[in-house]
C-alpha cells in the first residue's frame, strides 16, 4: 500500500507492505536512522516520536496509522539550524546520555512530557519516563536534563 | 589551569542528539547496500537431540536467497582440541575438545535460542516469515536447570566430557581455622542470573569481496574480534577488517564476537553475499550471555568485640550450556572473596557446572560484584549474630590506611586505599546516627513502613589484565589538528571527551581540533578494547604518553625553526604555542611546527602496560522503606564514596557511577532471568524481565574522594564497574536490616514484594511457634 507521511515537515511517500511498522517507515522509507528500535514488545522507547505532535512509539503503530499525518523524530528538532532544541542542550548540559542508542527516544518523550506538564516535579518525570528505558546512566542525569530543560522553558 | 578534572561536557554529544549514533543497522555504507537479512532459527527446547531439518518450504518462501545449516558448515577449521585442563585444575575457558561449543547447532541443542540455521532473505519481514517455515526434528532429552541439578550428573550435556562439572579447583575446608572464634555463622547465598540488556543489542554486518572479509559488529573490542574471527573461519586476521561503529551499550556481554556473529561473517563468505543482522530484543535476551549466576556458602567467623578471624567462601558457578568465560569469574570473585577487610584466615573454592541455560559471561564487574555480595552479606549475618551496628564491624575489620599495598588472604594485593574514611564519610554524609534513630522510632511505633540502613564497602580489581596493555597513535597534523588512533574502545563511556582532554592537557591543542579513532583494525592493527575497567589507566595513559613523545618531538622541530636550543624552548599549553622562554614574540603553532616537521610528521605510536591491576575502592549506604505489610521494598537514599585515584573527567566519572549504581540496585531488588524445570526462559522479554526504570530509583548522592594509584602517571583506577559492585549488596543489606528486627536474617535478590513478605511472615511463623 501507499503511505505519505510527513516527516519532519517533508512530505515522505513510500509502497509499503500492509504490516509495516511507522519505526522502519522512518528508518527504511524516510532513512532517518536516530530512531532506534530497542524491544520488541513496546518496552523500551527507543523508538518514540512525536505523532501529530503526542509521543508515540513507532514499534506499535503501523505506517499505515501515520497516513496524512505528521511526525516528528530527533533530526527534525533544530530544523536547518545548528542550534540545539532546549531539551537536545539541556541533556547535553547534564551528561544526560552514554552511548546515545535511548536517546532519541528519551529526548521525544522529554518534549512530550513538558508539552503536557511544563514543570514537573522530579516524581513525575521518573514517572513519566518510566516507558523510556536506559541501561547507561542511571536515570540520574537524565531526571536532572528534563529539570533543566522545564527551568529554562518556564519564563522567569 | 589543566582541563583535566574539570566538567567539560561531552564531545559526543551534539552528533548523538541530532543525527543520532550510526549503529551498525544504521550503516547506509555502500558496501551494504545490497546486504541480504540473516534471521535465525534457534531451538525452542533447552535439551534434544536433532534428529533431522527441513529446509525445502523455507526455501521456497518468498525473498529466501538461501537457509543454511551445520550441513553447509564444510568450509571451517576443526574445534579446538581438549585443553586437558577439566577436573580438579582450575582452568580458562572455554575448554575445547568435548566441551567444543559449535557455531551451528550440530546433532544436539542445549539452550534455547541456540542458533541451529540461518535464513537469508532480501528484507527481514520476509525472514521471520521464511523461518517459520524451517522445520526441526527435536528429540528430547533430560533437561538440566539448576545447580543441584547440574551437579548431580543424572543426565549430562557433554557425555564425553563425562561430567557436568567443567573445572574445580580451591582449598579444602580447614575445620581448625574456625577454632578460635566466639561465633561463627554459615549460609547459603544465591547470586541470581542477570541478563545484560545493553540498549542495543547484538548486530553483525558482514562481507566478503576479493579475499578480504569486512565485518561490521557491535563489539566492546574491534581488534579481539578479528582474533576470535580469524581462528574460528580460518581465515588470516590480514584477511579481516573489523569496524566497531557506535556501539549502544556492552556491559561486559560485548566483549569480543560470539557465536551468532561468528555465523553471520561465515554466511557472508559461504554465500558471498554482503548480510546483516541486528537482533530482536527476544533473540537478545536468550542469545546474548547472561551474568552472575553463582550459589555461594559464606561461612564467617570471629569474636564478639567485632573482629572477624575467618571466612570461608565456597562458589558454584552456573555456566550456562557452554563453558565460555563464565568459568573465569569465580576466579576473580575468589580472589576478591576477603574483601576491604583484614582477614587472617580466608579459603576460597569453587566449581563450575553446565546447564540448559543460556551461557554465561561478563556482566558489569563480572566476578567482583559476587564478590562482595558474599562478604558483605556475611559481615551483616556476623554483626547481628553479636549484636554490634554493621558499620561499627566494617571499621573494625577494613584495611587502616597505613597498611598499604596490603596482601589480601584471598591474594590480591591492593595498591592504595583509605577504606576507613570512606565508609565515615558516606556515614557522616548520610547522617547514619539520625537514620537508626528514625529506625528505632519507626519499629517503636510498629509502622508499616521501615526503614531499612543497609551499608557496603568494597575493593574491586581494575585493569585485572593490565599486561594486555593499551596502544595509542598520535599524530599532529600541518592545520594544527590532531587525530588519536586508539585501541581502547567507546561504547557511552565518553573516550573521544577524555582522550581529547589528555590531548589538550599536554599539548595545549584545543579539544575541538582533536579527532580520536576507534574500532577499526585497518586504521588500529593492534588494540584491546574495553573491559574489566581498563581504559583510562590503560588507553588513557598511552594517548597521554604519545602526547609526551610528540611534544618532546615537537620540541626539537620548533628548537631548528626558532634557531634556539632546545632547553630554551617552552610550549604554552594555555596557548597552544611554543615559543623561546620569555619571549612570547617567537611564538609558533602547532600548524607551523607540524609544517616543519615535513614528511617525518609528528607522530607516536605507544603501547602501554601498566604491569599490575589497580584496586578502587569505596562505601555504599542505601535507605530503604519496606512495607511490612505488602513486602514492597523502596530505595528512597543511595549515598556513595567510590574512589578510583585521580579523577580525569568528573563528569565521565559520575555518570558511570550512576550508571552502575542503577544496575546494582536493579539486582538486588528487581532483576533475574528465571528458567522453568525444562528449561523455558520465563523473562525472555522486557515485559518479564524487571529492567529497572526511572521510577523505581532516587536520585543518587556521591561525595568525592580521590586517593591517587601510583603505578601509572594519571594516578587513575578505574571506574567502570564500581557503582555495580557496591550498590547490590547495600541494598540488598538495607531491606534485610528494614524487617531484620522482626526475626529476618537472609532474603536472596532480587528482593521482591513476594520473597520479602514471604520472610517477614516465615520469621512470624517462626516467633510464634517458639
Amino acid at each position: 500500500m501507499k503511505v505519505t507521511v510527513s516527516v519532519n515537515g517533508k512530505q515522505v511517500a513510500g509502497e509499503v507492505a500492509d504490516r509495516t511498522l511507522l519505526v522502519h517507515f522512518v528508518r527504511d522509507v524516510a532513512g532517518l536512522t536516530a530512531t532506534n528500535v530497542g524491544c520488541d514488545t513496546s518496552s523500551c522507547g527507543a523508538c518514540t516520536v512525536l505523532l501529530d505532535g503526542r509521543s508515540v512509539k513507532s514499534c506499535t503503530v503501523l505506517a499505515a496509522q501515520a497516513d496524512g499525518r505528521e511526525v516528528t523524530t530527533v533530526e527534525g528538532l533544530s530544523g536547518d539550524s545548528d542550534e540545539l532544541h532546549p531539551v537536545q542542550r539541556a541533556f547535553r548540559a547534564e551528561h544526560g546520555l552514554q552511548c546515545g542508542f535511548c536517546t532519541p527516544g528519551m529526548v521525544m518523550a522529554t518534549i512530550s512530557l513538558l508539552a503536557e506538564n511544563p514543570s514537573p516535579t522530579e516524581d513525575e518525570v521518573r514517572t513519566a519516563l518510566e516507558g523510556n528505558l536506559c541501561r547507561c546512566t542511571g536515570y540520574h542525569n537524565i531526571v536532572r536534563a528534563v529539570l533543566a530543560a522545564a527551568s529554562e522553558g518556564r519564563p522567569s | 589551569m589543566s582541563i583535566l578534572g574539570t566538567r567539560v561536557v561531552r564531545t559526543e554529544d551534539p552528533r548523538l542528539l541530532t543525527a543520532g549514533g550510526t549503529y551498525v543497522d544504521d550503516l547506509r555504507v555502500p558496501e551494504l547496500a545490497q546486504a541480504a537479512r540473516v534471521t535465525f532459527v534457534r531451538s525452542p527446547v533447552a535439551h534434544a537431540a536433532i534428529t533431522g531439518i527441513d529446509v525445502s518450504a523455507a526455501k521456497d518462501a518468498p525473498g529466501v536467497v538461501a537457509v543454511l545449516t551445520v550441513a553447509d558448515m564444510d568450509d571451517l577449521p576443526p574445534p579446538p582440541p581438549d585443553s586437558g585442563l577439566t577436573g580438579t585444575e582450575g582452568a580458562p575457558l572455554p575448554l575445547g575438545g568435548p566441551w567444543s561449543e559449535p557455531l551451528l547447532a550440530a546433532d544436539r541443542v542445549r539452550f534455547v535460542g541456540e542458533p541451529v540455521a540461518v535464513v537469508i532473505t532480501d528484507d527481514s519481514y520476509q525472514g521471520e516469515d521464511a523461518a517459520e517455515l524451517v522445520s526441526v526434528d527435536y528429540d528430547p532429552l533430560p533437561v538440566v536447570v539448576g545447580i543441584d541439578r547440574a551437579l548431580a550428573g543424572e543426565s549430562l550435556l557433554f557425555p564425553s566430557a563425562g561430567s557436568n562439572v567443567a573445572c574445580a579447583t580451591g582449598t579444602p575446608a580447614d575445620g581448625a581455622a574456625f577454632d578460635g572464634c566466639d561465633v561463627v555463622v554459615e549460609r547459603e547465598i544465591v547470586n541470581q542470573r542477570l541478563a545484560p540488556v545493553p540498549l542495543e543489542g547484538r548486530a553483525t554486518a558482514a562481507r566478503w569481496a576479493d579475499g578480504k572479509l569486512t565485518v561490521w559488529v557491535s563489539t566492546q573490542n574491534a581488534q579481539i574480534a578479528r582474533f576470535i574471527l580469524a581462528g574460528a573461519l580460518g581465515l588470516n586476521p590480514a584477511n579481516i577488517r573489523v569496524i566497531a561503529p557506535d556501539v549502544g551499550g556492552g556491559f561486559g556481554a560485548k566483549v569480543g564476537v560470539d557465536r551468532d556473529a561468528l555465523i553471520v561473517a561465515w554466511a557472508a563468505k559461504h554465500t558471498g553475499r554482503a548480510l546483516r543482522w541486528a537482533e530482536t530484543r527476544s533473540e537478545n535476551m536468550l542469545g546474548m550471555t547472561h551474568g552472575r549466576a553463582q550459589r555461594h556458602v559464606v561461612k564467617i567467623g570471629g569474636t564478639r568485640d567485632g573482629r572477624i578471624l575467618a571466612y570461608r567462601l565456597e562458589i558454584v558457578q552456573d555456566t550456562g550450556a557452554y563453558p565460555r568465560m563464565g568459568g573465569f569469574l569465580p576466579f576473580l570473585t575468589s580472589l576478591m572473596a576477603a574483601g576491604p577487610y583484614d582477614i587472617g584466615h580466608v579459603e576460597t573454592a569453587y566449581r563450575v557446572a553446565v546447564t540448559n541455560t543460556t551461557p554465561i559471561s561478563a556482566y558489569r564487574g563480572a566476578g567482583r560484584p559476587e564478590a562482595t555480595a558474599a562478604i558483605e552479606r556475611a559481615v551483616d549475618l556476623f554483626a547481628t549474630e553479636i549484636g554490634m551496628d554493621p558499620a561499627e564491624v566494617r571499621r573494625i575489620n577494613l584495611i587502616p590506611a597505613d597498611r598499604f599495598p596490603f596482601t589480601s588472604a584471598s591474594g590480591a594485593t591492593y595498591d592504595t586505599g583509605n577504606y576507613v574514611e570512606a565508609l565515615d564519610k558516606v556515614l557522616a554524609s548520610a547522617g547514619y546516627t539520625e537514620l537508626r534513630a528514625e529506625q528505632a522510632r519507626r519499629r517503636e511505633r510498629g509502622d508499616v513502613q521501615q526503614l531499612g540502613i543497609g551499608v557496603a564497602s568494597y575493593v574491586e580489581i581494575t585493569a585485572a589484565d593490565a599486561d594486555g596493555g593499551e596502544t595509542a597513535r598520535l599524530v599532529v597534523h600541518d592545520d594544527g589538528t590532531a587525530t588519536v588512533y586508539t585501541g581502547s574502545s567507546a561504547h557511552g563511556q565518553g573516550h573521544h571527551t577524555a582522550w581529547a582532554m589528555l590531548v589538550e592537557a599536554e599539548l595545549g591543542i584545543e579539544m575541538s581540533k582533536v579527532t580520536v579513532i576507534h574500532g577499526d583494525t585497518d586504521l588500529i592493527p593492534a588494540g584491546v578494547g574495553t573491559y574489566a575497567s581498563r581504559s583510562l589507566q590503560l588507553g588513557g595513559v598511552a594517548v597521554q604518553k604519545a602526547a609526551v613523545e610528540v611534544k618532546e618531538q615537537a620540541r626539537k622541530v620548533a628548537a631548528d625553526m626558532l634557531e634556539a636550543s632546545e632547553d630554551d624552548l617552552e610550549l604554552d599549553v594555555d596557548r597552544g604555542v611554543w615559543q623561546v622562554r620569555g619571549d612570547p614574540a617567537s611564538s609558533t603553532t602547532w600548524a607551523q611546527v607540524a609544517a616543519h616537521a615535513g614528511e617525518a610528521g609528528l607522530a607516536a605510536d605507544v603501547n602501554y602496560t601498566e604491569g599490575k591491576p589497580t584496586f578502587p575502592f569505596g562505601t555504599h549506604l542505601a535507605v530503604t522503606e519496606v512495607d511490612t505489610e505488602t513486602g514492597k521494598a523502596r530505595l528512597v537514599r543511595h549515598v556513595t564514596v567510590d574512589d578510583a585515584g585521580t579523577v580525569l573527567s568528573p563528569v565521565l566519572a559520575e555518570g558511570q557511577r550512576h550508571g552502575g549504581i542503577a544496575q546494582g540496585v536493579a539486582q538486588a531488588l528487581l532483576e533475574e532471568m528465571v528458567y522453568d524445570a525444562d528449561g523455558n526462559p520465563l523473562t525472555g522479554t522486557l515485559v518479564d524481565y524487571a529492567i529497572v526504570t526511572a521510577a523505581e530509583l532516587p536520585s543518587f548522592e556521591l561525595l568525592a574522594s580521590e586517593t591517587p594509584a601510583t603505578i601509572n602517571p594519571l594516578g587513575a583506577k578505574g571506574i567502570g564497574e564500581a557503582g555495580t559492585i557496591g550498590a547490590t549488596p547495600a541494598t540488598q543489606n538495607s531491606v534485610i536490616d528494614a524487617v531484620s528486627h522482626l526475626g529476618v536474617r537472609h532474603i536472596d535478590m532480587p528482593l521482591t514484594p513476594a520473597r520479602v513478605w514471604a520472610a517477614i511472615s516465615a520469621a512470624a511463623e517462626k516467633g510464634s511457634a517458639r
